[in-house]
């Protein structure tokens, strides 16, 4: 079953082959290089460009796409990426500039960011908003740094707490385990809600804050957000909010009237930016008026006002009183990630976002409602963008990953396996408002199928997937037997 | 599911044996977590640990998972061998895959087997 069908293109070399000859320099060769830097060999590989194109068109094939079929990865958010985004990012405009040139030649992008901070601002009821953070992870670094900043310009030094629900995303942990933060784990009771008795014994004048994704990693809103968020601010922390799924708020409800300090935006989750290995991503933070003074610079801003209605005016970049400073050499990922969260905000506008959260909630409930009763779910009430069960079954074997993996014999790739954490065999299911309800019936009449297999034909399961060019994959042995590798310069010894 | 009974418990599932000072992860816990493809070992020999404090990371196909010390004291020894064969956990979790062994050391709060697996069993999945 497992033979290779396709070399990879190293191996598809032979000396002499070219795809592409380089013209003969036309400047003069400089010899001044440092010598350590060069090297006498370069490693790439020999190939027609027909033969090139031909590899990756084989490649292609064998792999499964948001372009090909449906893909309810959970806590993945949109997989949408408008054909429109890739035009408007292109105009020579956005594509041509460089970040170095001055202000006066840049007009237009600087007002696209600027519009971008503000129309996030209204989106998210925040008071002011950075684009730089490459990421969503960056974006809670971002966020940590000015947590921090603002506790020690008041003098407030021994908060060194950060409260994090056993609920989420494993970035928020790492992004305080790098501020030297300590991590309290805050556990979940029986509706997916922040367990408040818990929360009680830790909300004390040694929190920095807490960090909360909401709706959280189960689906599901929480149901007393505004007191969690009260206790919080009472014993002097600040609120942070992973926006991770803010997709499903869109319109609704704003994180910054719900009384959040603080949250980072995935553009590539929320606003059709390209992500999963199509990224970059970009993590723009919003911040409540009590962390305005504390946002990294520049920030782009208005330098002088315009005259009338007919001039624009003049954009530059302005620096907050207590800033933290830079977060990004330049100014974020601007082509690849603003010009299309600014094309997709632009073409939906108020009206079509909000639809967007309606479908994405619709269709996750939609889904819960179907395959109920064939699945446990374990926190089962209305759910938001995504809901999770579990997939194992009474007197059964099978567990999650053989369902995820018979998924994609019946077409479909498999939903996020074993996690959230706090759910045993947990299949985390997303399908975002983009699919039609034909999709939505077929993918849960699979899983439905499914569930009767795991019963009656368990080995089916074990076996699968037996409709791919390859059958099951040894993840065990992949984790085990690293096989990396790559050249090293020759002089790599004297380098390090 | 294995629980020797000259052991000691923590709730993060954690053994202890009081008479040699070893510490390791229990049957249930590798059973938890699956096949365990990396262990990294946090403290090193001569360094003291507290109760409750993370001395080791475990990473299984599923899930990673932070290994606390059940026990306070100076660390004796660290097991190499479990580090470079993490599936010695899954194998034989009370034997050949202890991680570290503490002098002397002064147990947490612990449980008997009998309430070890108790506890395990009503948190078993």
């Amino acid at each position: 079953m497992s033979t290779i069908i396709e070399p990879t293109i190293f191996e598809l070399s032979s000396p002499g082959r070219r795809g592409v000859r380089m013209p003969a320099s036309d400047v003069p060769l400089v010899d001044s290089l440092p010598q350590h830097l060069l090297r006498s060999e370069l490693p790439l590989p020999e190939i027609a460009e027909v033969d090139v194109v031909r590899h990756y068109v084989k490649l292609s094939k064998l792999n499964y796409s948001v372009d090909e079929g449906f893909y309810p990865l959970g806590s993945c958010t949109m997989k949408y990426n408008p054909k429109i985004n890739e035009d408007t990012c292109r105009y020579p405009g956005f594509l041509f500039t460089h970040p170095l040139q001055p202000i006066e030649t840049v007009q237009g992008n600087l007002a696209l960011m600027f519009e971008l901070q503000e129309w996030l601002k209204e989106i998210s009821g925040f008071a002011g908003v950075t684009l730089q953070p490459a990421a969503g992870a960056h974006g809670e670094y971002t966020g940590v740094l000015m947590m921090a900043a603002y506790h020690k310009l008041r003098g407030d030094t021994k908060r060194t707490k950060m409260l994090i629900p056993d609920a989420a995303h494993g970035t928020n942990p790492a992004s305080v385990g790098m501020m030297g933060m300590q991590v309290v784990t805050i556990p979940s009771d029986s509706r997916g809600n922040v367990d408040l008795t818990e929360l009680e014994k830790y909300c004390d004048d040694t929190v920095v804050g807490m960090m909360l994704t909401n709706p959280n990693t189960l689906g599901m809103f929480d149901e007393n957000i505004e007191k969690v968020i009260e206790m919080v601010h009472k014993c002097g922390g600040l609120m942070y909010g992973d926006g991770a799924n803010l997709n499903a708020l869109l319109g609704i409800v704003r994180p910054g009237d719900l009384g959040f300090d603080v949250m980072h935006f995935n553009l590539h989750k929320t606003f059709s930016v390209p992500h999963g290995g199509g990224g970059p991503g970009c993590g723009p933070v919003g911040v409540s008026k009590t962390l305005l003074d504390f946002l990294p610079s520049p920030l782009v801003g208005i330098i002088e006002e315009s005259e009338d209605d007919e001039t624009a005016p003049f954009y530059g970049f302005v620096t907050p009183e207590h800033s933290i400073g830079r977060m990004k050499a330049f100014h974020g990922h601007f082509g690849g990630g603003m010009v299309r969260a600014y094309t997709y905000i632009a073409m939906h506008g108020p009206d079509g976002l909000k639809a967007i959260s309606q479908y994405a909630v619709l269709n996750a409930n939609y889904l819960q409602a179907k395959v109920r009763g064939h699945y446990k779910i374990p926190f089962d009430r209305i759910c938001m963008h995504e809901f999770v069960a579990e997939g194992r079954f009474e007197g059964s074997d099978v567990r999650a990953l053989d369902v995820s993996k018979r998924l994609m014999d019946y077409g479909f790739h498999p939903p996020t396996n074993y996690f959230p954490l706090i759910v045993p065999e947990a299949l985390m299911i997303e399908p975002t408002e983009t699919e039609n309800k034909d999709t939505l019936d077929k993918f849960a009449d699979a899983l439905i199928k499914i569930a009767e297999e795991a019963k009656n034909q368990p080995e089916l399961l074990h076996n699968a997937p037996s409709t791919t060019k390859f059958g099951r994959m040894d993840e065990v042995k992949a984790a085990r037997e690293l096989v990396l590798c790559c050249w090293l310069p020759e002089n790599y010894e004297a380098m390090v | 599911m294995n629980t020797p009974s000259n052991l000691k418990y923590a709730k993060s599932d954690e053994w202890f044996d009081p008479a040699s000072g070893k510490v390791g992860i229990t049957d249930f816990a590798q059973s938890q977590l699956s096949d365990i493809v990396f262990v990294e070992i946090l403290v090193d020999e001569g360094e003291d640990v507290t109760a409750g404090k993370p001395i080791a990371s475990v990473e299984s196909v599923k899930a990673s998972a932070e290994i606390y010390a059940p026990a306070s004291g100076k660390v004796a020894k660290v097991n190499k061998g479990v580090v470079e064969k993490p599936e010695l956990i899954n194998s034989d979790p009370f034997g050949e895959a202890w991680m570290i062994q503490i002098d002397g050391g002064v147990a947490g709060d612990l449980m008997d087997s009998a309430a070890y697996e108790k506890d395990s069993a009503s948190r078993a999945h």
